[in-house]
């Protein structure tokens, strides 16, 4: 097993407020890793370090042994780390294709990127029929899709998703979760999902981190957390 | 009474020109306005100092015996040259500092500008000559100009270039997505930095450009910019800020309308025209024209 990603004693501030505290994390490639935590317990800010928006206060973190936590957003994107951030924040004043090409910005290979849309489209073939229109049109499930594709358009090797499910129809989730795993599967891709809706995260997880006040509170195989009394009582709703 | 009311239409016609002619400059001056406020929400009030700086330099670029050509390309790099720096050394430290800050760094700006300016270039106001020969041609009652004939297929040139470039150009692409979100733009892998760069460099380079075309109506001074980037405002805001379309709008609504006042009432009301439309906007449609209704971040 590899390492792609590996978090050491990350602190995160806003200002005074220590919102990710001492965290250790890694990731192995090919794998699903979820990210579980309440409302404000430092996982949107946690992916947000890792793509760049934020600078830890401390702490290091590595993509493919080297040390990114210093990089503007838009270098470590080059560097094969793409998100689909929480609240799919998709480009609303651009057309669904647009928004496309912009996860695809830094490529240049013009008929791989035909390809890979060819590729999300089969995926979320809504995508292909609205392609042209602009991207407010689309439902909230409809965005949500949007921003995975958009964020796989950068063909991406690590590829983070803050809360997929966020305010989705149940019906659509399950085809968001299905795709997900297909990405992984098919294309490889190493996923760190955040999520709240513990249950579906962990059925397609290998291994999963539990976030508490900005501290990893516990870790472990999917399986075992799915058993794990605490787990069951705070997030699985028994 | 009816050879009067001809005489009248005549007359309404001819300003109607003029003020298109001069609109057409306002839109160049307030689409740079638009863009930069449309990707990053700041109003610069020293966008009228890059045109003072351009249009300088395009002056001494003719004494320096440069053909017309060369002259307007040396103002609009000028302009285009100074507007990164000022963006880069001045705008992007506040950047996060809030809008009120960012306002009072703008006014500052544009002040610190008109006096750089008359302590480098003097405050003798200098003249640039027409970019083509002048020719006047009647046409009944009227007359028309090459030049303003020509001022006006600039502009209508700039804003094709502007809508091919943001429709169908990598950049400008980048540049809507930027202006609408812009650290989604940066997970795309954009470098949001450079994009706002260069959206300044474009908006700069057309105030040098519509600084040298304007040589026909009026001279080169350091405080030039106070005047013309005031308009140039009030056009951006009338037509709806941070829409490109908006600002040629309101620049031609502007110019026709100023010359209408000045020629039919008294000229000394041309300057109070613009603010009186800009209050009218700002009671019945603030956020103007083509805007759509406050919904974006603002
Ligand atoms: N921009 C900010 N400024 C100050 N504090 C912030 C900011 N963003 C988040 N926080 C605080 O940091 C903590 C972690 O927030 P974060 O958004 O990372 O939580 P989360 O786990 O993603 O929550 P949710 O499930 O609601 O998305 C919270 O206490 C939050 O109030
Ligand atoms: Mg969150």
């Amino acid at each position: 097993m590899t390492t792609i990603l590996e978090i050491k004693n990350v602190d995160v501030h806003y200002g005074a407020i220590h919102a990710v505290k001492k965290i250790n994390l890694q990731l192995n490639k090919g794998e699903i890793v979820t990210l579980l935590g309440s409302n404000g317990a430092g996982k949107t800010t946690t992916l947000h370090t890792i793509s760049g928006l934020l600078t830890p206060s401390g702490g290091e973190i590595l993509f493919n042994g080297a040390p990114i936590h210093k990089m503007p957003a838009h270098k470590i994107t080059s560097l094969g780390l793409a998100q689909s951030p929480e609240g799919r924040q998709v480009f609303a004043n651009l057309t669904i294709r647009e928004n496309l090409e912009m996860g695809a910005y830094l490529r240049n290979d013009k008929k791989e990127i035909e390809a890979d849309l060819q590729y999300v489209y089969r995926l979320f073939p809504k995508l292909k029929e609205r392609e042209s229109q602009l991207a407010q049109t689309l439902s909230g499930g409809e965005q949500q899709m949007l921003a995975i594709a958009r964020a796989y358009m950068s063909k991406p090797t690590l590829l983070l998703l803050d809360e997929p499910s966020l305010g989705i129809a149940p019906i659509l989730v399950a085809s968001i979760f299905k795709a997900i795993k297909e990405i992984n599967e098919q294309k490889g891709m190493t996923i760190l999902l955040v999520e709240q809706n513990a249950y579906l995260a962990l059925s397609v997880s290998n291994r999963a981190y539990v976030l508490t006040n900005g501290e990893i509170s516990l870790q472990g195989s999917a399986k075992e957390l799915l058993a794990n009394e605490e787990i069951k009582k705070a997030y699985l709703g028994h | 009474m009816s050879q009067n009311f001809i005489y009248f239409l005549w007359d309404c016609l001819q300003y109607f020109i003029n003020g298109i002619a001069q609109g057409s400059l306002y839109a160049m001056v307030a689409l740079g306005y638009t863009m930069v406020y449309g990707i990053i929400r700041l109003v610069n009030f020293a966008h009228g100092e890059f045109l003072m700086i351009g249009a300088m330099c395009g002056f001494y670029a003719l004494r320096a015996h440069l053909p017309m050509p060369a002259a307007i390309l040396v103002a609009m790099l000028s302009s285009g040259i100074i507007a990164i720096a000022v963006e880069r050394l001045v705008y992007r430290p506040i950047r996060k500092s809030g809008r009120i800050p960012a306002l009072i760094t703008a006014i500052g700006t544009s002040l610190f500008f008109q006096y750089f300016g008359q302590l480098v270039f003097g405050a003798d106001p200098k003249t640039i000559p027409p970019f083509i020969d002048e020719k006047i041609y009647n046409l009944g009652e009227i007359n028309v100009s090459n030049v303003q004939i020509a001022i006006f297929c600039i502009t209508l040139f700039v804003l094709l270039f502007l809508f091919w470039l943001t429709h169908y150009t990598k950049v400008g692409k980048a540049m809507r997505a930027v202006s609408f979100n812009l650290p989604a733009a940066e997970l795309m892998g954009i470098n949001t930095n450079k994009i706002i760069s260069f959206t300044f460099f474009l908006g700069a380079a057309l105030a040098g450009l519509g600084g040298m075309l304007m040589g026909y109506t009026m001279s080169v001074e350091p405080m030039m910019g106070m005047n013309l980037g005031t308009k140039a405002f009030v056009a951006a805001v009338v037509g709806g800020i941070g829409i490109i379309p908006g600002a040629a709008l309101g620049g031609f609504i502007i110019g026709i309308a100023e010359n209408l006042v000045a020629g039919l009432y008294k000229s000394s009301f041309r300057d109070a025209v613009s603010f009186f439309i800009l209050i009218l906007i700002l009671l019945v449609k603030p956020s103007g024209i083509l805007g759509k209704n406050m919904k974006e971040k603002v």
